[in-house]
């Protein structure tokens, strides 16, 4: 069966591949048509073979672990191309191909009128192909490959509209932002690599234990002493804050909103930005068993899930505040894994996927639909002109909002739940900030619903004569996403989180004293009971309660909010700041880089170099020649002197080095004298 | 009986003496041209009071070259200073310098 799964995976991850090189090489004998139907074909044949692998492994035990080639070879190391296939991978590569394949489909309606149309279906194609090689990966390199392959068609994507100022800005932004969290993830890897001997994966994992036991301590900087898995656990978990978009690494993923917002619901929503949680729990082996690095984890997760999510909602751009729900989420996936309750991270993770894709293709859909306009102040009634739209965007709302029995209720109150429940440094202080952020997230979910699709009519009057549903491309997806955003939570959440022995399997690994999810497990009953449940516990009033005020400031009272903006002015100035991270960066690293950069332009290279050094060598030389030029004066006398002088000089010198024939003793002796 | 020194000493006071004529000389090129066959005599005057305290008669011999030399080299100065004042109009130590860089 693992012959048949490794044909399955080669298959999987090398389709897409193939639909990018035929929609970027060969588009001019395909066509627009033969590019979208090339690329979405091979999409289809990999989302089969996932949903094959996928069936092997969760429901015959199957699994995958070994090496397809060998990549490179450097003394004792080795690096190779390999597949890890496991009950984690099965289920991330659903997520990748199923969201991948849906947002394909969209784009030949939202992209219809682009020029760059194939050059879109190219990088989709190659971006399902880099995050395939990232969650099948069997070692660090390969991992590191996929996660560099993300990034830079992240970077292309978000700069697809390459003539907009905005949209370079952005794109250069977020390519250097993760450049930051690489940098560090590329030194977790070769730390790794020195203290294991190995990228592979199963090894490194199996010495884990034994390198914590021996108690290797490592000097980062003078003077401390920080146990090696500590230092690993961090420096990989910078790495995730830069994908994931964790505080403070995160001020790249708003800015990325400036690309087509099909790639905004496949990269910066569903895919791409999970890839850090991914990590964290493929790396459960390392960081369960570092508390250090579990409680920064815990705690930046849980920061962010409060502070981006609030300011979400203050934006008046409809993909902003999704944007900044994206933030929110991940912060809330990361505060999972460090509550340790990695399987409930990679289960919001899931759902998210699908009801942030939905989000941001029924976004997308009212963006198309209003002529590319995202201003939330100038929608509202839309709900008469695009019903799918409106009633897909209402699932994802009311997913996102932890509202039952959605499916974000089951992963986002099992996440709040854990870090509840956590033992963990900190987690009182995250406790408050993930429950407190259920009200934020539905607050500024439905501030956006009410805005757009209810209220008054703020639409210019031109852009309503042609508003109208879009196209059935477009609602396909929405509807297809609808579905599993409403299910698969109450369907999953037993077999995922709760039962003995769960559908993860023993991929993720969890210490039995960090085990949150084992305590909680006694107290589900069923999806039902656990949605009724639901009616006596925080978390779902606080996002009832966001709800509300949603509705009261945006659709009842839409006057209020001038008011309450008046009243808080400096809170709302802080939020409008996004607390300043921005200009924080701009001033201090754009700017400070820039005075930097022309500090040594203009001191070191141009006054030192080239002033000192190369003209000042020819100006040392003139000035010379001048000074010697006044010896040479013309007079026959000045040259005789001059000779004299040097006479002298060469017989001082003579006289000095040499006693034995010195000319003064020449002089003195009696040796000449005539008795 | 006059020690050696004492003629080397003599040749030396010659010796300065010329050497001071040649640099203190601003006016006449001719004065020039005695000063340094004043510092041929200087010399001169050591090679005879080697030869004589040494017993060896290769230094007398070498003075008459000298001297023939120093015949020849004057009669050539004076040539030179002629044509120089034919062709300059002076012969003004101070105003030879065209060898000035």
């Amino acid at each position: 069966m693992s012959e048949t799964i490794r044909t399955l995976s080669l298959i999987m991850v090398c389709a897409p591949l193939l639909g990018s090189i035929l929609a970027g090489l060969f588009s001019k004998i395909l066509g627009r048509k033969g590019s979208h139907r090339a690329t979405i074909g091979l999409m289809l044949v990999s989302l089969g073979c996932a949903i094959a692998i996928w069936i092997l492994v969760i429901f015959h035990g199957g699994s995958y672990v070994g090496t397809i080639y060998v990549w490179g070879l450097s003394g004792r190391y080795h690096f190779d191309i390999g597949f890890m296939i496991d009950n984690l991978t099965a289920w991330l590569m659903i997520v990748v191909t199923f969201v991948s394949t849906l947002v394909h489909i969209y784009s030949i309606g939202y992209m219809a009128d682009d020029d760059g149309y194939t050059r879109f279906f190219c990088y989709m194609s190659l971006f399902t192909f880099a995050m395939l090689m990232l969650i099948t990966a069997n070692n660090f390199l390969q991992l590191y490959f996929g996660w560099e392959g993300v990034g830079l068609v992240s970077y292309l994507l978000i700069g697809f509209w390459y003539q907009k100022e905005t949209a370079v800005f952005g794109s250069l932004k977020a390519f250097l932002v993760n450049r930051v969290g690489d940098f560090g993830f590329i030194i977790g890897i070769a730390a790794v690599l020195t203290y294991f001997n190995t990228i592979d994966y199963q090894t490194v994992f199996a010495n884990a234990q034994r390198l914590f036991d021996a108690n290797t301590t490592i000097s980062v900087f003078p003077g401390t002493h920080w146990s090696v898995l500590t230092v690993i656990c961090i420096t990989l978990f910078i790495g995730a804050m830069g994908k994931s978009a964790q505080m403070p690494l995160h001020v790249w993923l708003p800015e990325s909103m400036e690309g087509p917002t099909p790639i905004s619901a496949l990269i910066h929503a569903a895919t791409m930005v999970t890839a850090g949680i991914f990590m964290l729990a493929r790396m459960s082996p390392l960081f369960e068993l570092s508390q250090t690095a579990l409680t920064l984890v815990l705690v930046i997760g849980a920061t962010g899930a409060l502070f981006t999510g609030m300011v979400g909602v203050v934006q008046h751009d409809i993909k902003r505040v999704i944007a900044y729900s994206t933030l929110s989420q991940l912060g809330y996936m990361t505060a999972a894994c460090g509550a340790s309750a990695f399987a409930a991270g990679i289960f919001h993770l899931m759902t998210h996927a699908c009801f942030k894709a939905l989000l941001f293709l029924a976004a997308g859909s009212v963006i198309t639909a209003m002529h590319h306009e995202q201003d939330l102040r100038k929608m509202g009634g839309l709900y008469k002109y695009m019903p799918i739209t409106y009633i897909t965007f209402l699932v994802g709302a009311l997913a996102l909002s932890a509202i039952p029995p959605f499916a974000g209720f089951y992963s986002k109150d099992a996440i709040i739940e854990a870090v509840h429940n956590s033992t963990i440094p900190g987690h009182t202080y995250s406790y408050y900030c993930v429950l407190f952020g259920s009200f934020v997230t539905a607050l500024y979910i439905f501030r956006a619903f009410f805005l757009a699709f209810h209220g008054k009519e703020r639409i210019p009057a031109d852009t309503k004569k042609h508003l109208r549903e879009s196209p059935w491309v477009m609602w396909v997806p929405l509807i297809a996403l609808a579905i599993p955003s409403t299910v698969i939570g109450a369907l999953l959440a037993y077999p995922l989180l709760y039962k003995a022995n769960s559908l993860f399997g023993n991929s993720i690994f969890v210490l039995p004293k960090y085990d949150v999810l084992k305590g909680m497990a006694a107290n589900y009953h069923g999806w039902f009971s656990y949605a009724l449940h639901a009616f006596i516990t925080w978390p779902f009033w606080f996002a009832v309660s966001g709800i509300f005020t949603a509705w009261f400031c945006c659709w009842y009272m839409p006057n209020i909010r001038e008011v309450i903006t008046r009243r808080i002015a400096w809170f709302y100035y802080i939020l409008v700041k996004k607390y300043g991270f921005d200009d924080f960066n701009q001033i201090v690293f754009a700017h400070g880089g820039r005075r930097l950069g022309q500090f040594f332009y203009y001191v070191t290279d141009a006054k030192f170099i080239d002033d000192y050094l190369v003209n000042g060598s020819g100006r040392a030389i003139q000035w010379g020649a001048r000074m010697v030029r006044r010896i040479q004066s013309g007079y026959l006398y000045h040259y005789a002197f001059a000779m004299i002088i040097g006479l002298l000089v060469f017989l001082g010198w003579l006289e000095i080095t040499d006693t034995h024939i010195g000319l003064f003793k020449l002089l003195t002796s009696n040796y000449f004298t005539v008795e | 009986m006059i020690s050696l020194s004492s003629y080397l000493i003599l040749g030396a006071v010659l010796f300065g003496l010329s050497i001071a004529g040649i640099v203190l000389n601003r006016r006449n090129i001719i004065t020039l041209l005695m000063c340094v066959e004043l510092m041929l005599l200087a010399v001169n005057t050591n090679f005879i009071a080697f030869a004589h305290y040494l017993n060896d008669i290769a230094g007398e011999v070498f003075v008459f070259f000298i001297l023939t030399v120093a015949a020849a080299e004057t009669a050539i100065g004076l040539a030179i200073i002629v044509l120089v004042y034919r062709n300059r109009n002076t012969i003004d130590v101070a105003a030879l310098d065209s060898l000035k860089g």
